[in-house]
């Protein structure tokens, strides 16, 4: 029987568990001895003109071998926005030049010979700030007053259509018509490990680089760009990486900075940030302001459906500002309107940059969409259940294009509302809801439905997406597998080696994984999108099958039969003669004269739409505000599953950070631009106490575009449970009159919600 | 981050600790569970020179009775009070407040007297020693003195111990048997409150309402009076100036509290 399909248990967990990972801050490499610890110097204003650095402080520090600023570093090129479309005049130089546009804006670099040193002289660096009003709110920032890039004109990084494209007739002959406009708040990835790098160029003058990244390839095409060098002159090596979230993809100026000084000083140099620095300094995620209108008929039909998006990208225009172009691209969902449209702006703000986040850009489309239809659903008194189910498309198995240009490939999101409504016994909840608020129990029940569909391995580079893998069976009877995905969590070692070994017949523990060498493996996609196993996963068991086909050939002359009259044999990974006993030769006996390997690429017609659909339950304590979360039970339809355990872990994990997205995260500034949440102390991620046991019901409807059947999973949770949590703690208190709570559902802001409401019945 | 320069000496006694206060004066900071002083280094908020660490001695530690009170080693562990069996039978409001700081980690190893020397008007313990009608016990170069839980918060992160002196001990009433309540409202299992009520024998004291743990009088004085437990909750915030913090404002601050107190004193009176 086939191992596919079932729950091995995680092969990377016994290291992790007893002697750890090895990270990069944890690196012990000889071409690393006697490395000089870079430190920066950063913002600690929002907005200012940088008047003068005087670094003569920090110099006269113990350890301090250099300090550099942006005038040191004028061989490295400014990096323009990340799309051409992009307003061209918001270039980022490598160090702040003239103006800091955000707190945490690196403007120096301090080097020292210990690590310890370097936060003593960094304190020691004097800069003259002469401060500028800083734009810290998306609405301020549309206004143009202050301008962070006067030369661009503007603070319009990029725009997604424009008012005159709106159809004015869109609600046209709608019954009912409700508009309001909502916030996905500003959130930080916070990977347990921060960001580092450690750098050393060799006497061939090439530079060899150790980033936590999320694909070692995307790294180094950043760093070969930034640092204006060829691509033959960099290799890239990944070690452990303890998260990501998509704030880990590509290379940050704080990289090429370390691999500059590296050069500068002919030595190895590390960078190590602190969590502060992170919190500041890596990207932030979501950031939109939105406004729906949803429209229909009394009857619960929605019929047209607009979706205007405020973009905030931060002090420059990263990810963030293609992010609305992912949320666009989802707008309608699940959902079968007549008619739909959207717009965005993307806005620079005196804030962290924005970029990508578990889920990016879709999270946000799921989350105004859900939370339209459940205001329509108030507005008309009918059940959010009722109104989705009449609304959804229905089930189809050819490709479904929308207006937005995305392709959806299977799908039937009636079942999956249907299964986790009897996974939930949304009647009982709804009876019990109906009990408390008749005894006027303080304690208020919500529950909460999102409905979803997402796109993964839309492919992290450009044209049809793709990976590759080689597989090689050595002579001892032993496997490697070169993949260009980058596990950092997620599994691959166990996963991979699974579909090698279902194919190959080679227990799992003789498989080793390779993965975030780019000398070893120059090509790759990395990890990210949720696209590893459906494009990653599904190379190596291509990649394993044509070995095999190689290897037939090769037993064919060792035998000396015809190809087509063996037999290979899984069980003993061997060919053997049909009706032959006796002569028999095994894949590892065939790479004995000859590497036996194959290298191959697989291709996917286009990316694939998981779906599903979410129940959460809580409680709401009407007299506090405070919301706890009882119950999340998901229908997470990724396709075929290959290990249920490694999905589990990734619903589990997505459902926690979504869950969290809703009632506790948010990375707040005050009306200057500076943070209030740039510690663990005050930005409150969950713990485990914050969450209850995920329910999660199983559904499988296969995508056609890859033989494994494989959609993505690693976002889904995500996407799923922020509009679930929100809208069951809007539910909660539907009966007092509230119609919306933005993100977090705070107990404060859920108290103010309680007293506006009650205040506007009395 | 981690902390700017300084020197560490380790006191072999309570005596020792404080000749080495009086040696280093102002520069000198006295170490316990750390849980306190150490973030507010890093954070380069506290620059002491140097570090007199006293968490390793014995003799202040541990929890005894002692005639009507409780007496508890200022070196004891919040861990050890929440596990206590005497402050269990005689202070279980004290052992039940120790339990709800931070977590695991945190209570192993900050002190009841570091947290009520730092006086964190946010802090579990100050509160519960409050409504306790608890005392101190300082020791300084002069010799020993009792300070009232009353009398001994003085401001935000201000007391009168005099920076050449120890905190040995800190007591309270035995109450067995006597109804408490504690309330802290938080957004994580292991956040800070964001107010704190604790309540026992007719006297309330609230947390993070002010710069100092505070006495709710006017519910003290209703509840004397005999006033019903919601009447005397909704005057909790009275004559209290709470702040605004990412949490919560002054209104929604008094609002909780004036719950809070309900909920602390129905549980005490059940
Ligand atoms: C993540 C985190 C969460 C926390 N959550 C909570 C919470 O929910 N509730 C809560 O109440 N607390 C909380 N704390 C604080 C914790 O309880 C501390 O342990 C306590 O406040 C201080 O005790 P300490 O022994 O660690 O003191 P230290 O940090 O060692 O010292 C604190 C101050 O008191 C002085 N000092 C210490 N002992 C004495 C003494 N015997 N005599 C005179 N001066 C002394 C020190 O010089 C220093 O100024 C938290 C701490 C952390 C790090």
């Amino acid at each position: 029987m086939s191992i596919l399909g079932t729950r091995v248990l995680r092969t990377e967990d016994p290291r992790f568990l007893t002697i750890g990972g090895n990270y990069t801050e944890d690196l012990v490499d000889e071409r690393l001895t006697g490395a000089v610890h870079v430190f920066f110097v950063r913002s600690p204003v929002a907005h200012a003109r940088i008047v003068g650095i005087d670094p003569s402080g920090a110099l006269a520090a113990p350890g301090v071998v250099a300090v550099y600023t942006a005038a040191d570093l004028a061989d490295l090129p400014d990096v323009p926005p990340i799309l051409p479309t992009m307003n061209q005049a918001m270039k980022r130089p490598p160090l702040a030049r003239d103006v800091v546009r955000y707190v945490g804006d690196p403007v120096a670099i301090v080097v020292t010979e210990e690590a310890y040193q370097g936060e003593d002289a960094v304190e020691l660096v004097d800069v003259d700030y002469d401060a500028l009003a800083a734009v810290v709110d998306i609405d301020e920032s549309l206004a143009g007053e202050t301008l962070l890039f006067p030369e661009a004109g503007t603070n319009v990084a990029i725009e997604y259509g424009s008012e005159a494209d709106l159809d004015s007739k869109l609600f046209d002959g709608c019954e009912v018509v409700v508009k309001h406009r909502i916030v996905n708040q500003r959130i930080a990835p916070a990977p347990m490990e921060s960001r580092g790098a450690a750098a050393v160029w060799g006497d061939d003058g090439r530079l060899t680089a150790w980033i936590p990244n999320q694909g070692a390839q995307g790294t180094k095409g950043a760093m070969v760009g930034m640092l204006g060098i060829g691509a033959a002159d960099v290799r890239v090596i990944t070690p452990d990486v303890g998260g990501g979230f998509g704030a880990k993809f590509g290379a940050d100026l704080e990289h090429v900075a370390t691999a500059w000084v590296a050069r500068k000083l002919n030595r190895p140099a590390r960078w190590n940030e602190t969590r502060y620095e992170n919190l500041l300094g890596m990207t932030h995620a979501r950031a939109q302001i939105q406004t729906v209108t949803v429209g229909g008929t009394r009857d619960g039909r929605m019929e047209a459906y607009r979706l205007e998006i405020l973009q905030d990208c931060g002090g420059y225009p990263k990810i963030g500002g293609l992010l609305p172009s992912l949320t666009i691209l989802m707008t309608p969902g699940t959902y079968a309107f007549d008619r739909a449209e959207s717009i965005a702006k993307a806005i620079v703000t005196n804030t962290t940059p924005v970029g990508a986040y578990r889920g990016a850009g879709r999270p946000e489309a799921t989350a105004a969409v859900e939370r339209a239809v459940d205001l329509f659903a108030a507005e008309i008194g009918m059940d959010p259940a009722q109104v989705r189910r009449r609304n959804l498309l229905p089930p189809f198995t050819e490709p479904h294009q929308t207006k937005f240009g995305a392709v959806y490939d299977t799908g039937d999101y009636e079942a999956a509302l249907d299964r986790v409504l009897e996974a939930a016994d949304y009647e009982q909840l709804r009876a019990e809801q109906a009990k408390r608020r008749a005894n006027g129990d303080p304690i208020a029940l919500g529950i909460g439905l999102s409905s979803y569909v997402e796109v993964t391995g839309g492919g992290a580079e450009s044209g049809e997406p793709h990976e590759n893998a080689l597989v090689e069976v050595h002579p001892d009877g032993s496997v490697t597998i070169l993949t260009g995905t980058s596990p950092h969590g997620q599994g691959h070692e166990t996963a991979w080696a699974m579909l090698a070994s279902d194919v190959l017949g080679i227990p799992m523990d003789k498989i080793t994984l390779k993965w975030g060498d780019t000398d070893l493996i120059p090509r790759g996609g990395g990890t990210g999108g949720s696209r590893s196993l459906q494009q990653g996963g599904s190379a190596v068991q291509k990649a394993s099958r044509e070995l095999v086909d190689v290897a037939r050939t090769r037993a064919a002359e060792e035998l000396e039969a015809n190809p087509d009259d063996l037999q290979f044999d899984v069980a003993t990974s061997a060919f053997a003669v049909a009706g032959v006993p006796g002569t028999s030769v095994s894949l590892a006996q065939l790479a004995e004269h000859e590497r036996l390997f194959v290298e191959t690429d697989f291709f996917q017609p286009g990316a694939t739409f998981p779906f599903g659909a979410h129940v959460a339950v809580v409680d709401v304590d009407t007299e506090t505000g405070k919301v706890v979360l009882r119950r999340v039970i998901a229908v997470d339809d990724a396709g075929v599953i290959l290990n249920p355990l490694l999905a589990d872990g990734q619903r589990h994990g997505g459902i926690a950070q979504g869950a969290a997205q809703a009632f506790l995260e948010e990375f707040v500034y005050d009306a200057d631009g500076n943070p209030m949440t740039a510690s663990f102390a005050d930005y409150p991620f969950p713990s485990a106490t914050e969450m209850p046991s995920f329910e999660l019901v199983d559904m499988q409807t296969p995508t056609t575009y890859n033989p494994l059947g494989a959609k993505g999973i690693g976002e889904a949770g995500t996407i799923g449970s922020t509009p679930a949590v929100q809208n069951a703690v809007v539910d909660a208190l539907s009966h007092l009159g509230v119609r919306h709570i933005d993100l977090p559902t705070s107990p404060q802001r859920v108290w103010k919600a309680i007293q506006a409401a009650r205040s506007e019945n009395a | 981050m981690i902390p700017a320069q300084f020197d560490y000496v380790r006191a072999t006694s309570a005596e020792h600790a404080l000749q080495l206060l009086g040696e280093h004066g102002d520069d000198a900071k006295l170490l316990a569970g750390g849980h306190s002083l150490l973030p507010m280094m890093k954070l380069r908020l506290a620059m002491p020179s140097v570090l007199i660490d006293i968490a390793g001695l014995p003799d202040l530690s541990g929890v005894r009775r002692d005639g009507d009170d409780v007496v508890i080693g200022a070196l004891t562990k919040h861990g050890e009070l929440a596990a206590s069996e005497i402050l269990e039978r005689e202070a279980p409001l004290v052992a039940h407040a120790a339990g709800l700081v931070g977590d695991p980690q945190i209570r192993h190893r900050g002190t009841i007297g570091g947290s009520l020397a730092h006086a964190d008007p946010a802090a579990d313990l100050p509160s519960a020693l409050l409504a306790s009608d608890g005392w101190l016990e300082l020791q300084g170069p002069e010799g020993t003195r009792r300070v009232a839980v009353d009398d001994f918060f003085t401001g935000y992160f201000e007391t009168v111990l005099q920076p050449d002196e120890l905190v040995v001990a800190i007591g309270t009433p035995r109450r067995m048997g006597a109804g408490w309540g504690y309330e802290k409202f938080t957004r994580r299992a292991n956040d800070w409150g964001i107010v704190t009520v604790a309540t026992v024998g007719g006297r309330v004291a609230l947390g993070n309402m002010g710069p100092t743990s505070l006495r709710a009088r006017a519910t003290e004085q209703a509840l004397a009076r005999g006033a019903s437990i919601p009447d005397a909750a909704e005057l909790a915030a009275e004559g209290t100036e709470p702040v605004t913090d990412l949490h919560a404002d002054g209104e929604y601050r008094s609002h909780l509290a004036r719950v809070l107190t309900r909920r602390a004193l129905t549980r005490a009176a059940g």
